[in-house]
Formats: C-alpha cells, sequence, structure tokens
C-alpha cells in the first residue's frame, strides 16, 4: 500500500480538503523588510514549561552565572524538551511568572538578568551529520531543547523517533492563518538552511522515499527560494508541492490530506500511515543544533497590525518579554487596546504583556479597533449550515454547538468533538456570530475533567475495597487468635481436672483460689527477679566503666558512656519498681485484710455515697460534693508540697491535677450560688 | 370408541414435547451455570456513577453499600453532596426514575474540590485520622506526625472530626495551569448590561470582569 501510495505521490497530483474559508491574508505589511534582529533584551524570562509534555528540570539556581546557549533545565520524562539561556548573565530567580497562556496564569520560570555580553557557551558543531548514528542525532535535538515551531509546541526529538517506518516527510510551510509570516520570511531568506534541515531529519527517521515541501500559493518569493535551493541540494526525493490558499490548509491532517489524498483516522497519528510532517522552522532549528551545535534560543516572530509602527518579522531571543518587542515595532497603545499572541483565527488575547516569548509565539498580532472590531453579541442559531461547510474537519458544528450547550458528554463524543482542530472557519462564517470554537473548547475542558475525575474515583474505589478487605481480614485474624487461646485454655483446663478427681463446681473454686494465691505469691517472686536483674545490670556497668578507663579514642569513649547510660537508666527503673513493690508489700502488712480488693472497696463506697446522695435535695448534693472536693485538694496540694520538696519529676501532674480539682470546686461553687438564687 | 392413549401419533407427540422439555431444560440449567452473573450488575452500574469519595454523608458506610441500598429500594438516588446534581441526574438516567434535587439531610453541594491537611506543628500522632480515612490516604505512625496523601485524597472530611486536637482542614485546590480549561461563554440572553467584548477573535476567550480588575 506505501507503494501504492508513493507512486501516486509522485505524480504531483493535489488533493483537496473539505470546508476552509478564504479570510483577508494580510501578509504584506509585514514583509516588506528582512527579518530583524531585536536587541539583546535585559532580563529574559523562561517558562520551564514552552512546550508539551512535563516541564523542564532546572539545572541552575539563583545567583548562578550563565552563558548564552546554556542548558538551564533538562528533559524530565520522554515527552519534554530542553531550555537554554538565551542571553549570558546571571540567574535572579526561579519562581511563578505570568506566562503566554490563555487562562493568564503563572507558572515556573527561570529569570536571567544579562550582563550584555552575549557570550556564548562552546558549541560543537558537526560537520558531517552523515558520519553520526541517527540515534544520537535525535538525542542531540532532544538536549538542543527543539519543540514545534508552528504553534502547537510538541518535543520535536519525539516525533523523530516514529514507532513505525516513515515513507513520506512532510516540510510544512503553509502557514495558512493571516497576518503571520514568520515561516513565509525564514522560508524566503533561508531556504537553503530549510532544505538542508529536511535532508537532515530524513536521515534521523531512517531516510524516508519521498520529502515533500507543502506550500501555499500566496507565497511566490519562498516558493522560488526553496525551488533554487531544491535545485542545488540535487536529491531526487526532494520536491515541492504548491496548492492554493485556503485556511486551515497548514494544520497537520489537513496538509497530509492535500499533499496525499489520504486522511488520518480519528484518533490516530500521521506515522500511522507512514508519514511524518514537521515545520520549517523546525527543520532550520534541527539544523542548526546538529551543524552549529546550537541550541534553540531564538525564534521568528511576526509583529503585525496596524497599531504598529515598524511592522516587521524580528529574530527574538527566547525569554524576551513581548513588551519590549512591542517597543521595538513602536506601538501606539492608543490605537490598540490588545495584544494577541498566534493569528486572528487561534490566538488567544494577552492579558499582561510583561509575559515572555516562547518557542510557539509565532506571532504578536497589535490591531487598531478599526482593523478587527468588537463583533457584535452572540444570536440565536438559525440551523444555516454554514458551518458544516466551513469544516475541515467535516464535523456537524451545530449539533456539536448544541450538546456543548447542555453538556451532553456522551452526545460530544458521538459526533466527534475530539476531531476538532478549533480552526475557527464555523465561528468566522457564523452569521450569528456565535463564538463556537469557545463552546468547544470548553466541553472538551469539561470532558477532559470528568475523565481526569473518573479515573480518580475508581482508584479511590481500588483503596476503598482494598482497605475494607484488610479490615475484616484483621478481624478474622483476632477472631482466630482469639479461639485458639480458648482452646488452649480449655485444654489446660482439661488437662489439670484430669488430675483431681472432684465435682465440676469445688474444681472451678479451686483453680480461682489457686490464681489468687499464685498473684498474691507473685509480688515475692518478682522482687526476688528484679533483685537478680539489679545484681546483672550492676556488674555490667562495673564493665562498662572499665572499658572506658581503658578506651584510647574519644569515638570509643563516647559509645560507650552512652551505653552506660542506657544502663544506668534501665537500671534505676529496676530499682523504682523494687521500691514500688515494697511499698505495696509494706501497706498491704498495715492493712488488716489484705484479701480485700481495693476496688471493692472503692465501689462499696461509691455506693454508699450514691445512696447517701439519693436522699439529698440538689444543693445538699452539691454541698457535700464541694466538701469532698474541698478535701481532695488539701490532699492533693499536700502531694503537691511533697513533690516539690523531694524535687520529683512527677510534680508536674500533680500541678495539673491539683488545677483541674481547683477549677470544678469553683464550678461547684457556682452551681450552688445559681442554685441559691432560684 | 379406541383409547386416546392408544393412539400413537399421540404418543410420540408427547414423547416429543417431553423431549423437547428435558432438552431445553439441560440448556437452560448448563447456561445460568456457565454464564452466572457474579453479584448485582446495577449495583456495579451504580457504583461506577457514585464519586467514590466513600465520604458515608447518604447515611450509608461507603459507596457500594449506598449503591447497594439504591438498588434494593431501600434509598433515594439523591443523598450524594460530593456528586451533587450530576450525579443524581447520572443516576435517574441509569434507573429510569425521576431525577429529584439534592435531600438537603445530606448536606450541600460544594462547588470547589477539597483536600485534607494536616497542620504537622499541631499533629500528636494519634492515629485517630488514619483509622477514619476510608481511603488509606493519611500516612503515619503512633506518636509520629501524620500526612495526607493528596493525590489519594477524596476530600470526604470523614478524619476532621475524629483529630483531638484539630490540626487537620480542609483545604481547596487551586485551578492551575494543569486543570485549567475553558468555561462556557456566556449566552446572549445572559449579557450583562455595559458588559465589554473587547474579544473580536472568535475563537478566543471572552474577557471577563475579574480579568480587567487583576
Amino acid at each position: 500500500m506505501s507503494q501504492n501510495l508513493t507512486q501516486r505521490i509522485k505524480t504531483a497530483q493535489i488533493w483537496d480538503i473539505p470546508g476552509g474559508i478564504h479570510p483577508p491574508e494580510n501578509k504584506a505589511q509585514s514583509l516588506k523588510d528582512p527579518i530583524a534582529e531585536a536587541p539583546l533584551p535585559k532580563q529574559v524570562i523562561l517558562p520551564l514549561a514552552m512546550h508539551i509534555g512535563a516541564p523542564a528540570e532546572p539545572l541552575v539556581q539563583v545567583g548562578d552565572k550563565v552563558k548564552t546557549g546554556q542548558m538551564v533545565a533538562e528533559p524530565k520524562g520522554l515527552v519534554s524538551a530542553a531550555i537554554h539561556a538565551s542571553i549570558s548573565g546571571t540567574v535572579t530567580g526561579i519562581e511563578d511568572r505570568p506566562l503566554a497562556h490563555s487562562s493568564g496564569m503563572s507558572g515556573p520560570c527561570i529569570i536571567i538578568e544579562s550582563d550584555n555580553q552575549d557570550d556564548w557557551v562552546d558549541l560543537e558543531p558537526i560537520d558531517n551529520f552523515r558520519d553520526i548514528d541517527p540515534a544520537t542525532l535525535v538525542e542531540k535535538v532532544r538536549y538542543a531543547g527543539l519543540a514545534g515551531m508552528g504553534g502547537a509546541g510538541f518535543p520535536t526529538a519525539v516525533k523523530l523517533q516514529p514507532r513505525h517506518t516513515i515513507h513520506t516527510l512532510i516540510l510544512n510551510g503553509t502557514e495558512c492563518e493571516p497576518y503571520i509570516t514568520a515561516d513565509h520570511a525564514l522560508m524566503r531568506e533561508r531556504a537553503e538552511d530549510v532544505i538542508q534541515g529536511a535532508l537532515l531529519m530524513a536521515y534521523m527517521v531512517g531516510e524516508p522515499e519521498q520529502i515533500l515541501v507543502g506550500i501555499e500559493d500566496n507565497k511566490p518569493d519562498a516558493i522560488e527560494a526553496l525551488q533554487k535551493a531544491i535545485d542545488r541540494a540535487g536529491d531526487s526525493r526532494l520536491s515541492q508541492r504548491v496548492f492554493p490558499t485556503k485556511y486551515p490548509s497548514g494544520g497537520e491532517k489537513q496538509l497530509i490530506q492535500i499533499l496525499t489524498g489520504k486522511e488520518v483516522k480519528s484518533g490516530g497519528l500521521p506515522a500511522d500511515l507512514g508519514i511524518l510532517v514537521q515545520n520549517v522552522g523546525s527543520a532550520v532549528a534541527a539544523w542548526e543544533a546538529i551543524t552549529q551545535g546550537k541550541p534553540l534560543v531564538s525564534r521568528v516572530t511576526t509583529l503585525v497590525g496596524d497599531a504598529l509602527g515598524r511592522q516587521n518579522n524580528y529574530l527574538a531571543r527566547i525569554g524576551t518579554p513581548i513588551a519590549d518587542l512591542l517597543e521595538l515595532a513602536e506601538i501606539d497603545r492608543n490605537k490598540s487596546d490588545r495584544v494577541v499572541v498566534g493569528g486572528p483565527m487561534m490566538g488567544f488575547t494577552l492579558l499582561n504583556d510583561q509575559v515572555p516569548v516562547t518557542k510557539i509565539t509565532n506571532c504578536l498580532l497589535v490591531p487598531s479597533l478599526k482593523e478587527l472590531p468588537a463583533p457584535p453579541p452572540a444570536q440565536a442559531c438559525i440551523r444555516c449550515g454554514l458551518c458544516a461547510e466551513a469544516c475541515p474537519a467535516s464535523l456537524l458544528p451545530q449539533q456539536l454547538f448544541w450538546y456543548a450547550q447542555v453538556e451532553d458528554h456522551d452526545k460530544l463524543r458521538d459526533y466527534n468533538l475530539f476531531d476538532c482542530i478549533e480552526c475557527g472557519a464555523c465561528a468566522y462564517v457564523c452569521p450569528s456570530s456565535i463564538p463556537l470554537v469557545q463552546y468547544y473548547r470548553a466541553a472538551k475542558g469539561d470532558i477532559r475533567e470528568s475523565e481526569r475525575e473518573k479515573v480518580k474515583s475508581d482508584h479511590a474505589r481500588l483503596r476503598f475495597e482494598a482497605r475494607k478487605e484488610r479490615l475484616e481480614k484483621e478481624a478474622e485474624e483476632r477472631e482466630a487468635k482469639r479461639k485458639a487461646r480458648m482452646e488452649a485454655a480449655k485444654a489446660k483446663q482439661a488437662a489439670s481436672d484430669s488430675g483431681k478427681s472432684s465435682d465440676g463446681a469445688s474444681d472451678l473454686v479451686a483453680a480461682a483460689m489457686a490464681r489468687v494465691k499464685q498473684t498474691s505469691a507473685n509480688p515475692e517472686e518478682t522482687r526476688l527477679k528484679l533483685e537478680r536483674q539489679k545484681k546483672t545490670f550492676e556488674e555490667r556497668i562495673e564493665g562498662i566503666e572499665a572499658k572506658i578507663a581503658e578506651a584510647e579514642s574519644d569515638d570509643i569513649k563516647a559509645k560507650f558512656s552512652s551505653q552506660l547510660k542506657n544502663t544506668q537508666k534501665k537500671l534505676d527503673g529496676i530499682l523504682e519498681k523494687l521500691d514500688s513493690l515494697e511499698n505495696t508489700a509494706s501497706q498491704e502488712e498495715i492493712a488488716p485484710a489484705p484479701e480485700k480488693d481495693a476496688a471493692a472497696a472503692a465501689i462499696e463506697r461509691a455506693k454508699q455515697k450514691s445512696e447517701a446522695l439519693a436522699g439529698m435535695s440538689e444543693s445538699e448534693k452539691l454541698k457535700s460534693t464541694l466538701a469532698s472536693l474541698k478535701s481532695r485538694q488539701e490532699k492533693a496540694a499536700a502531694k503537691v508540697a511533697e513533690a516539690q520538696a523531694s524535687g520529683a519529676d512527677t510534680l508536674e501532674a500533680l500541678k495539673t491535677g491539683l488545677g483541674k480539682i481547683e477549677e470544678k470546686i469553683l464550678a461547684t461553687e457556682k452551681q450552688l450560688t445559681e442554685l441559691g438564687e432560684d | 370408541m379406541q383409547s386416546a392413549f392408544s393412539d400413537p401419533i399421540l404418543i410420540f407427540a408427547v414423547i416429543a414435547l417431553v423431549g423437547l422439555a428435558v432438552l431445553f431444560g439441560a440448556v437452560l440449567g448448563f447456561a445460568s451455570e456457565k454464564f452466572k452473573v457474579e453479584g448485582d450488575p446495577i449495583v456495579e452500574q451504580i457504583d461506577s456513577i457514585l464519586p467514590q469519595t466513600q465520604c458515608g454523608q447518604c447515611g450509608y458506610p461507603g459507596c457500594r453499600p449506598y449503591a447497594q441500598a439504591i438498588a434494593s429500594g431501600e434509598a433515594n438516588i439523591n443523598r450524594c453532596p460530593p456528586g451533587g446534581q450530576a450525579t443524581i441526574n447520572h443516576l435517574a438516567d441509569l434507573l429510569d426514575v425521576e431525577a429529584l434535587p439534592l435531600d438537603a439531610e445530606s448536606g450541600v453541594e460544594e462547588e470547589e474540590t477539597k483536600v485534607a491537611y494536616i497542620i504537622e506543628d499541631l499533629c500528636i500522632g494519634c492515629t485517630k485520622c488514619i483509622q477514619a480515612c476510608p481511603v488509606d490516604a493519611i500516612l503515619g505512625a503512633a506518636k509520629q506526625m501524620h500526612t495526607v496523601i493528596t493525590s489519594e485524597c477524596t476530600g470526604c472530611d470523614l478524619c476532621v472530626e475524629p483529630c483531638p486536637v484539630d490540626c487537620i482542614e480542609m483545604i481547596t485546590v487551586e485551578e492551575g495551569l494543569s486543570n485549567w480549561h475553558w468555561t462556557l461563554p456566556p449566552s446572549s440572553s445572559k449579557q450583562i448590561e455595559g458588559f465589554k467584548i473587547t474579544d473580536v477573535i472568535t475563537t478566543d476567550r471572552v474577557k471577563t470582569k475579574q480579568d480587567d480588575a487583576a
């Protein structure tokens, strides 16, 4: 089939795309003079995300000196591009700055203050690229920071590593949008580099059979220059295809259709057809990156519009504030009230002209109010169908408009919303001046967002279910353990029972008595155990102390002394336990009835108290509570004093305890007075 | 007169019918085993519409239990505040019932997405929030500072209440470059008096008053 397709292409036939419009071209005003080099900016702002894909990762820090062409941020991930200092100077900030983005939002940027030297790094030119492995060249392109110069900003290196065999390389010199002439000027003045760049790219993607240069017939001078360059190159694969001017012929899929008659299917890539499309600006940038070793630090930008005194193409350093360029082009701020980045069909209004020129800024349009007057307010759709006739993607803009209004996402998908290239042809022809593309963009954003949410909610469901499973498993395990313990206890019981021969009831009592005995015997055992422990620890401390005395270096000493500290701490703990054990033992001796449980006594006391309280009135109750609180307070105060005297570390705790009792007393007193008032 | 049963044709017919019945019975029995559906498919469908915040505002301990309750007819479809009216409409579509307004008892729909944030200086490491989190989005251990894994947080705010030191806040997720998208233009009927459309590009964004202020 590819044979077939190349045969067809060789016949130099031109196909047509459906729809399209013919808006006024307005290209002459910026083509009068050759490309002018803009002066070095005093400061450049380099956004970390000038391309589609992952933002680059900064390699410099604030205060670093950088040279022109030095990589200041490296590509992160597969779809990403490097960023280079476009002037020499000092990095003065890595911070959020407003971006040339339709949202007007800010994003991370590297800011470089110029030293006015324009001191370049040492470049590594390659004289003959054919001596080098294509994969190495692609890597060089990646690190030269190339991103689609036509406006989309897709990293060039990614496109140069296609998964399919490429049989046709197409250079896109269409530049169909009104006003924009950056590519036109480039082709006119640097046709040689365009063609050489095309041959270089062809080498990188495995030498396709065809290299086509697609160009509209409204650029005769560029066509002539390119033809000369092609003749000089003397490569039979190269040929130029000139086709009638129509907007939007420059869309990637549209251009493929015009030059090959093949349609890229919905959701597919040109590479699926064995075709690769590159912008002419990207070809020049790739040529410079390889043969001169020059990374992408500048680009041609068209400054156009009646509000500018010097409409022209300027070679500007990337990161130059747009305001600087506007001043250079002698902007008359009285004539204009806005600056558009891109062309009049697909561009967007800047909310702030301090934003920088990026790798994709191909045009700055500053129209006077007369030139592009405000559109009349949108009216109701009259179902005229002009939009469907204008659509280059053969969609049904009316239907999309209805479904976008009611946010019917399923229907929008059914009507292939995502095949819309947002060219604006439908809105251009709309007699009701409905801003159709805005609806499509909003709907696309909504759908993407709901897809993101869907992914997130599926993820949350997985995690929720995993957690539930885990909790159930834990509960089961606990239950199993409990059962196992119960079984073991039963078995033990049975074993001990089999030794004796008496009835069950008295057995249970006996067992309980035995347990009680065991616990009461325990203090003695514990004491012995603790004493043993104390002894071993004391021995250990002695040993460590001896080692410290022997130790030579400070390091070892420090190690041993920390060990000593730990051991000492443990010993202290044991001593404390022994103390408390002795205390309880002495208390038990004093107590006349040691077998009487302390808890039972407390319950008894509480019962008596509550019985007593039950008989009292509210105020009496409060009074008795108050009395008991006061006695507790006295006790607590005594304890605090004692602790203070002995310097015990429980002092703080005791103090807070006392504070709480005092609070309670206050509250009770308050209640009492309130009761009295009643 | 001959007995009806002695007619061979009738006997053949009965045998044929019984044979067919046995055959189809076997086929159906086999099919019901072979193509057995695990779980209730309608519950799955309802569950896939619910937002999976697992917040329990509907009164059920998670989205799946609520889905089961809806499927069995126990619960109304309007008790999911995080999903809001969109979810209710979806459910109404699926179940072919009338879309109801959100049940005020369950809560109010919030416009912004929120995530939990632990003020780490105040956290005492009690693990109460970890136990409360339905999606295991909080990382930490006893007496160690806890933190929320933002990408996993569903914003259910179940962790806020158990915190003994009130160190958990629900913060709104700011709109950034990664999640910004165009909004629908104001419809012509809704155009505000004195609203200045300075945009002339048909594909362009209409300036809002906020932009002018900025």
